[in-house]
């Protein structure tokens, strides 16, 4: 998709150059839960080539039956644009948030995005206490143990769950399960 | 209203309460309780096809022809996958649909039942919506529901999967919503434009030099009301007027302001008038490929206003300058006031020197072609078959292809809903099928499927329905035995090596048509074209047309994909030589 506006014509409306450069979106999708919603979202981005860099999904408000899907996207602005009014296009959806554009607009970098990682790490000796000091260091905590291996539990931005992985994988990193963004936008009001 | 009631009566029930008059269908295992209960009514006229593709194309020709939804009932399993083709097709085109399958019952889903698909799976894709109904006392809600979804902001088909348990089990069904979209969870598409944008948007066209209005379907799907605002803006403003293919008929082709249709096999004058407008208003059209040709060389000059009821439409491919989301009738009828209130003038000057400069494109005569008096010149058929039918109430529906493009250039609409074809999918099998359904709608009108003598073999079968149920649908074969649109863009493409476009072994049109209790025509001359036209039209049954036309000619003018709107080619430039070089390197991969 490339830029479509030819920048020297003349336009009472005029635009901010289309730009080709890829971004990294965060979108809060507020759904139904029933049944096949995630297939028809997850569809939509199979379907029409859009990427998904993380997926996280859960009913959130039991009494109303409303799911909130955290999906990570990267894109040309105008795909994102696309990504957000699709979305917004199924029925079941009732609201679809970028929060990366509200995040901006409030004059912040990014909104509020946080992981949770299980890392399971095996080894003896000295890469088994390094693993354990930089845990600690990390402030992941370790919910499972024997004398040859630890499963830590980290939380944070998926920079930092990132980093300990790659940190691990030279101590004994074993295998990784993470949850996916969790994001929310900053500030007292809601969606 | 409530009562208790089967499933399999909540569903003629509900079909009733929302009007229906008419379910196109196929019986199977999965929905014989429905069809008790059909057989067991009287309102519902249930038209049985012989394929289910049929039934989704008739319902859709139904559904053009009419401006109201149409009704599909078919089984499990492969009921439904044949009516994939259908319901695709209706997505892009944006034709509401409610399409009723029957499901293994609910016990037995997820075991690889005889006749089981996982139906709401494969259809998810190309439906609006869909559901699967588990629960009995659910199934009134779902069935107006999906009457609303279909029919209300950007139109579409859904798809509602009853397992057979759930048509067996008894629950409790309630009439339609007073008002729907209030009652709506989450679908509750905007209607009204943005006042502000569209003020914005009358300003810039008061001031245009060169405008242009670029139609699509979504002015007809607005309805009746859409069409005459657009008339009447167009005729306040004197702003020349092209139009989609599936948007022919909502400014009448005989209209003074009227280009004719635009892109790939648009006529000249509409497509330079796009290339060089400086503010374009887009109504109901999505700049489809076929229309945009080139992207980075659409409309460079211009400020695009899109009006589209679908936020998903707007900057999709074409960046815009001034959205308008809103239903075109809305946003029309806001122009309109606003245009009339402000005493809005165009430049009078200025539209001067553009219609003197299209003028000039249109003296280039782009749909020229070289009568012939031994060989009958598809164009030339068109031109008859619309001269003899266009006193009458004709409905024109075809296949795909290039006796599609030879409709779309050669026979003039005049209102909307009368013109059925497969746009946005490209369904080779639409025609006779679609033809079929507006005949149902309209017993007195002259229901004309333009064919080509590939294309009609996708659903031949159907000739059967039309016959059992005295349709009498009239079948115009351009018969070159090609199909002629791949042989052209294999010309164009791939150094005229036609492989396996050329169509040995064809019916006997004339014969096939007798087969099946209908009337058979075959044409070979100019000269006995008109006679044999109005025989056709004087028969009152089903009729197979084979007119045999010229083997070799080729649509154009033609923009050759990866082409801008100002580099088409005509036909008296096409060419062999200009014809295999019309597609450089990058345009090759495109479709």
């Amino acid at each position: 998709m490339n830029a479509t506006l030819n920048p020297t014509a003349p336009s009472v409306y005029f635009m901010a150059d289309v730009s080709d450069k890829v971004e990294t979106h965060t979108l809060s999708v507020l759904v139904d839960n029933e049944p096949g919603v995630l297939a028809r979202v997850i569809g939509l981005f199979s379907g029409r080539g859009y990427n998904i860099d993380s997926l996280t999904v859960s009913e959130t408000e039991h009494e109303k039956h409303l799911s909130r899907i955290t999906i990570v996207t990267t894109g040309t602005p105008m795909v994102i644009e696309q990504i957000r009014h699709q979305l917004d296009r199924l029925v079941p959806v009732h609201r679809v948030t970028d929060l990366t554009v509200e995040a901006q607009l409030a004059n912040q970098e990014k909104p509020l995005e946080r992981e949770l990682a299980l890392v399971k790490v095996a080894g003896t000796g000295d890469s088994r206490l390094e693993a354990l000091r930089l845990g600690d260091a990390f402030r992941a905590t370790v919910i499972d143990a024997t004398t040859e291996h630890f499963i830590f539990e980290i939380t944070g931005r998926t920079s930092k769950i990132e980093q300990f992985i790659n940190i691990m994988k030279p101590l004994g990193l074993i295998e990784v399960s993470r949850t996916g963004v969790a994001a929310l936008q900053r500030g007292p009001e809601g969606l | 209203m409530t009562r208790e009631m089967t499933g399999a009566e909540m569903v003629i029930q509900a079909l009733k309460d929302q009007g229906v008059d008419t379910v196109f269908g196929y019986p199977g295992g999965a929905v014989l309780p429905i069809y008790d209960e059909i057989i067991q009514q009287e309102g519902l006229e249930h038209i049985l096809v012989r394929h289910e593709q049929g039934a989704g194309h008739a319902a859709e020709g139904y559904a053009r022809s009419t401006g109201k939804p149409g009704v599909v009932l078919v089984t499990s399993g492969p009921g439904a996958t044949n009516m994939v083709t259908a319901l695709a097709d209706a997505m892009m085109d944006s034709i509401p649909l409610v399409c009723i399958t029957g499901q293994t019952a609910t016990h037995l889903i997820g075991t690889d039942a005889f006749q089981e698909c996982d139906t709401v799976g494969i259809t998810r894709p190309c439906t609006k919506h869909n559901w699967l109904v588990r629960n009995v006392d659910d199934l009134a809600r779902i069935l107006h529901e999906a009457f609303y979804v279909a029919t209300s902001g950007r139109p579409g088909p859904v798809v509602i999967d009853i397992p057979k348990d759930v048509q067996f089990a008894t629950g409790t069904y309630h009439g339609p919503t007073a008002n729907p979209s209030a009652a709506h969870k989450s679908y509750r598409p905007q209607l009204k434009g943005d006042a502000q944008a569209v003020r914005a948007a009358v300003e810039l066209m008061a001031n245009a030099k060169k405008p242009v209005f670029y139609t699509g379907g979504g002015v007809i799907n607005s309805g009746p009301q859409a069409t005459q605002l657009l008339r009447e803006l167009v005729g306040l403003t004197g702003f020349p007027i092209t139009s989609t293919l599936m948007g022919l008929g909502a400014y009448p082709a005989s209209g003074d302001n009227w280009l004719g249709m635009l892109g790939m096999h648009g006529t000249y004058e509409a497509n330079m008038t796009m290339h060089d407008c400086d503010v374009m208003i887009c109504i109901g059209a999505r700049f489809d490929d076929r229309i945009t040709g080139r992207l980075d060389a659409f409309a460079p000059f211009a400020t695009k206003i899109h009006i589209d009821i679908d936020p998903s439409s707007i900057n999709k491919n074409v960046k815009v300058d001034l959205p308008i989301i809103g239903d075109v009738a809305h946003v029309l009828e806001d122009m309109v006031r606003i245009w009339r209130t402000s005493s809005m003038k165009a430049d009078p000057a200025a539209m001067k020197v553009w219609w003197e400069q299209i003028n000039h494109w249109r003296a280039r005569n782009s749909l020229a072609y070289k009568p012939n008096s031994d060989v009958i010149m598809p164009q030339y058929a068109i031109q008859r078959l619309y001269e003899l039918t266009k006193n009458r109430k004709t409905f024109i529906s075809t296949e795909v292809g290039q006796h599609q493009m030879w409709a779309a250039q050669f026979y003039g609409f005049e209102a909307p809903n009368h013109w059925l074809t497969s746009g946005g999918l490209g369904t080779m099998g639409y025609g006779l099928p679609a033809a079929i359904g507006a005949q149902v709608a309209h017993r007195d009108a002259l229901c004309i499927d333009i064919a080509g003598d590939a294309s009609i073999l996708m659903n031949i079968q159907e000739m059967s329905t039309a016959v059992q149920f005295g349709l009498p649908v009239k079948v115009f074969i351009l018969n070159n035995q090609y199909m002629g649109m791949v042989r052209q863009w294999q010309q164009l493409l791939h150094g005229n090596r036609l492989s396996h476009s050329y169509t040995d072994s064809l019916p006997d049109f004339v014969k096939l048509a007798d087969a099946y209790g209908g009337v058979g025509f075959r044409v070979e001359k100019p000269g006995d074209l008109d006679g044999a036209i109005e025989e056709m039209i004087a028969v009152d049954r089903p009729v197979l047309f084979d007119c045999r036309v010229a083997n070799l000619t080729n649509c154009f003018p033609m923009i050759p994909s990866g082409k801008a709107h100002n580099e088409m080619l005509l036909p008296d430039e096409a060419t062999d030589e200009a014809v295999a070089n019309a597609i450089d390197d990058a345009g090759r991969t495109l479709v």
